[in-house]
């Protein structure tokens, strides 16, 4: 059973599991998907990418930046039947510039590891909102081949 | 004067009457002595202005000294005046010199009095002819620097002030590199080398200049003119620039100044000619820069004189420095983006800058000599680590055995700053080593320490903070502060690593986050190293002002079983040196002996620049207060530590951690191109004090307010390691945000053990109330539910029953 105590200003409740099996009557407001002061996740209400993402980490801020957002742009206004086939150029300048910097974009096979730098910041940073998009954007490479969509699969994987 | 007149006026009739009465007096005195020198009463105490001989004197005595001390203080007024007009002259002329880029520019200013004086030949020739040329080239770069050089090498003592002008003006054909135009007076033998030069010979125009009064002309033939104006002498390039220069006539000194410059011109010269144009305008940067003229200097000098001057094809000629120019030098002296400061804020603003602004140039300027880099781990898991070199590598191995360095990026993500602005995609720079001492808000330009001025767009002021330090410490001596650590940058930690292994005692002084983390850091190593590890504070506990207190009680057993010797409720009275050791006494009495300290009792917002650039500074949290959107004025924001901003749910705060400086930085990064979003995402923060006790946190967490906790039985699986396992993330915190480390190093420690005697705090959440609202969260040992917490304070609201808030986050759950 909880019990309560109080220790001057401070309170202190100790709960049970089974105390807090009932759902919460806590009422929280209804967020507004298109709030324009909230961090928008990879893509933007409007259905343009969100380069400012987190969960990109510094693909689009890097030396290699440009050649990331044209081949990433391609790929998501991209209509043919295999999604991206004629970004393949695009994407080849973008992983021509990447061997360019391999400090940056380590070229593993192994997907995982090395991640460390490439992105830097790697990691979504946005969570929440983040994990509405993770399926997003690892699908969203899926048909590209070359190593910088297994590059930003493993960043949003991590 | 007046003054003294006047009053000479009022007293001199006096003294007259007194002299009269006196005179008067004698005689009759006189007449009378021989029968009764003594009846004539000697009025000499008698108060009339007439009263004696005596009173006369003193006042002739007076009025003269006034006299006399007028007549040297209008002496002495006059003369300094002249001489301040003569240094003034000078100084211009001397810093437009060093401006002026090419090196022979720099010879010259350094002999800029030199040359004036023992120049009055060269001036005439010089001047005379720069004056006319100069006028109608009055440039409108006009760039100060540049005039100063034209300045030197025709700087007539008389003339200098108007040769300074006019030279500066004289932006050969239009450049806007004036600088290059002082370069060109400075070397007419540039001149007919000019000629051949691709580039427009900036630098002879100006020299054309002189002689040419009529701009046109010279300018489209800089070479021509530069020949016949220039330089009396010379068909050779070499040897004409020099004297040219120079106006050789005479001072051999002069000449000599002017020799390595004007060589280094013939030589640039050709040379020049082969070189793509935009090099010019970073040499003369760099030329000014290096006094001595080794000809291959002088050869992006020599480029650059003439590209100096106007012709060179880009624009941008003033902004960079680039090129072959020396080292150092090459600091672009405009760029789009400008951030001050080069930690966690500033590198979040750059990236968000460069992602929202396709090409953008960023130039990050910070006076430390490391780029970007993270400050959680140098307290938590670089001490963690295995490797014995890891004061070298700076990498550490987060939870998920994922390894990483503390630096954002590598040094290959950064270009040279000379590069910058001819980068055509643009590209986020760093100049370590450089301080902003200056920022000119309204000229939106900065100055740095070794005087270099950078101009802006847009710039960021992300300056952190130093750490404080005790007083007593401070009034301490030499010795003392020998032996003191005030811990936060990398050298810090070096240092601080060193020290570790070869004392047997250190004191950590200060118990929030930075203290509490450096003695459990500490703490661990104590047994590997017999080291002991004291930590004093004021409060009852650790994290005294963020912990409520039955919290923070906890915190400090488990900071004890750390291996570390906590004392509470410590105040420090003095601190003296004794046979090596430190003794550090309490006010209560108790002695501590040690043999170093880390004091972590603050930090100090860094705001030097608020003077001079006219910025306001928060006089409740301290920093440059901004509002909503980070702003200061309409081009500068100001984001991290530094920054006292509105919050629009919390209020105005000033934030000290790292999440925020990301979030921030990365706000003011999307202001600055154009967001105007306000503060909203709320940032969080965390903190781990050994392997079985962590927590996340977010928005106000102060000991002070009414808290309600609600906790669960921490089981073995609600530790921060088991934490990131589970989620597989690897960081706790980069689920948060990017670029974050957290999670201690599994030590091997007790866990077991301590779990069982641990007390009820095992896992819970602590709500911080104000007026009834929650306006902070405290997630203890319970992770990865930042995002709710974050809901529930965005959204504000009075909850009646805070268990029932408690619920949202099942806490039970693993």
């Amino acid at each position: 059973m909880s019990y309560c105590k109080q220790e001057g200003k401070d309170r202190i409740i100790f709960v049970t599991k089974e105390d807090h099996e009932a759902p919460s009557n806590a009422e929280l407001i209804a967020d507004d998907p298109n709030d324009p002061y909230e961090e928008q996740g990879l893509i933007l209400p409007n259905g343009d990418i969100n380069w400012n993402c987190p969960c990109l980490g510094g693909m689009a801020s890097g030396p290699c930046g440009s050649q990331f957002k044209e081949a990433f742009s391609c790929f998501h206004y991209s209509k043919e039947e295999v999604k991206g086939s004629e970004c393949i150029d695009n994407f080849r300048n973008m992983q021509e510039c990447m061997q360019r910097y391999p400090e940056l974009y380590p070229q593993e096979e192994d997907k995982e590891s090395s991640q460390a730098e490439a992105s830097s910041s790697s990691v979504s940073a946005a969570p929440t909102e983040g994990s509405a998009l993770p399926p997003e954007t690892d699908s969203t490479p899926a048909t590209s081949t070359s190593d910088s969509t297994s590059l930003i699969d493993n960043q949003t994987a991590s | 004067m007046l003054k003294c007149r006047t009053v000479w006026k009022k007293l001199a009739p006096l003294a007259r009457a007194s002299s009269t009465v006196c005179r008067q007096n004698v005689r009759r005195t006189g007449l009378t002595s021989s029968r009764i020198p003594a009846c004539v009463p000697v009025a000499h105490m008698s108060t009339g202005p007439a009263g004696g001989g005596r009173e006369n004197q003193l006042y002739i005595l007076l009025v003269g000294a006034a006299c006399v001390g007028g007549a040297i203080y209008t002496y002495r007024t006059v003369k300094g005046d002249s001489q301040r007009y003569q240094d003034r002259i000078e100084e211009i002329s001397s810093r437009s010199y060093k401006r002026a880029t090419a090196e022979p520019a720099t010879p010259i200013q350094s002999e800029p009095s030199v040359i004036l004086e023992p120049e009055p030949e060269a001036a005439p020739s010089l001047e005379p002819e720069a004056a006319p040329s100069l006028e109608p080239e009055a440039a409108p770069s006009l760039e100060s620097e540049a005039a100063p050089s034209p300045e030197e090498p025709s700087p007539p003592a008389p003339d200098a002030e108007v040769a300074v002008p006019e030279t500066t003006e004289l932006p050969p054909a239009d450049e806007p590199v004036v600088e290059a135009s002082p370069e060109e007076s400075a070397e007419p033998a540039a001149v007919p080398v000019v000629e051949e030069e691709p580039s427009p010979p900036s630098e002879p125009s100006p020299v054309e200049l002189t002689e040419l009064p009529p701009a046109p002309v010279v300018e489209s033939e800089p070479a021509a003119a530069e020949s016949p104006a220039a330089e009396p002498t010379e068909p050779q390039p070499e040897v004409v620039a020099q004297s040219a220069a120079e106006q050789t006539t005479t001072a051999d000194e002069p000449v000599v100044e002017a020799s390595p410059e004007e060589s280094a011109e013939p030589a640039a010269v050709p040379v020049v000619e082969e070189e793509p144009s935009p090099p010019s305008e970073p040499s003369p940067f760099e030329l000014t820069e290096l006094p001595p003229a080794p000809v291959v200097e002088s050869e992006p000098a020599a480029a650059e004189s003439p590209a100096a001057e106007p012709t060179e094809p880009q624009p941008e000629v003033v902004a960079q420095s680039g090129g072959p120019a020396p080292d150092s030098l090459k600091v672009p002296s405009h760029t789009p983006y400008l951030l001050i400061g080069g930690g966690t804020a500033s590198f979040a603003a750059a990236r968000s800058i460069r992602a929202r602004d396709p090409g953008a140039k960023v130039l990050i300027v910070t006076d430390e000599s490391d780029p970007p880099y993270m400050r959680p781990p140098l307290s938590k898991e670089l001490w963690f680590s295995d490797d014995p070199s890891v004061t070298e590598t700076l990498r550490f191995k987060q939870w998920n055995g994922k390894e990483r360095s503390i630096y954002f990026q590598p040094p290959s993500f950064y270009i040279n700053a000379e590069e910058l602005n001819g980068a055509e995609n643009g590209g986020v720079a760093v100049l370590t080593g450089k301080k902003v001492v200056h920022m000119d808000v309204r000229g939106n330009k900065i100055k740095l320490d070794d005087d270099t001025e950078i101009s802006y767009d847009k710039c960021l002021i992300a300056t952190g903070g130093v750490p404080r330090n005790l007083q007593v410490i401070e009034r301490a001596g030499e010795e003392v502060m020998k032996k003191t650590t005030l811990f936060r940058k990398i050298e810090d930690f070096k240092s601080l690593d060193k020290v570790s292994r070869n004392v047997k005692s250190i004191t950590i002084i200060g118990g929030g986050f930075l203290g509490s983390e450096l003695a459990c850091a500490l703490g661990r190593r104590s047994t590997e190293y017999d080291l002991e590890v004291v930590q004093m504070f004021p409060e009852k506990g650790n994290m005294g002002k963020v912990l409520p207190e039955y919290l923070s009680n906890w915190t400090t057993e488990k900071v004890k079983s750390e291996g570390v010797k906590v004392i509470s409720e410590a105040l420090v009275k003095s601190v003296v040196c004794k046979d090596d050791k430190l003794e550090i006494k309490l006010k209560d009495g108790r002695l501590v002996k040690t043999d170093h300290i880390v004091a972590a009792v603050g930090l100090e917002p860094n705001v030097d620049l608020a003077k001079s650039a006219g910025l306001e500074v928060d006089s409740d949290f301290g920093g440059f207060r901004v509002n909503a959107e980070l702003q200061a004025r309409s081009n500068i924001w100001v984001a991290g530590d530094a920054a006292c901003f509105y919050d629009i749910r919390l209020g105005r705060r000033r934030v000290e951690h790292h999440d925020h400086a990301v979030v921030s930085g990365r706000l003011a990064g999307e202001n600055m191109t154009g967001a105007n979003k306000p503060y909203w995402h709320q940032s969080m923060f965390w903190s781990d004090l050994g392997p079985d006790v962590g927590y996340e946190a977010i928005g106000i967490v102060d000991s002070s307010l009414p808290t309600v906790g609600v906790f669960a039985k921490a089981t073995a699986k609600d530790t921060p390691k088991a934490a990131t396992e589970k989620s597989g993330t690897g960081i706790r915190s980069e689920s948060e945000t990017e670029d974050t480390a957290t999670s201690p190093v599994a030590s091997l420690t007790l866990a077991p053990t301590v779990e069982q005697h641990q007390d009820e705090y095992g896992k819970g959440v602590i709500f911080y109330l104000r007026d009834k609202v929650v306006v902070g969260i405290i997630l203890w040992n319970v992770f990865n539910r930042m995002p709710i917490a974050r809901k529930i304070i965005k959204d504000g609201e009075e909850h009646a029953d805070l268990n029932e808030v408690a619920k949202l986050f099942n806490i039970h759950d693993d």
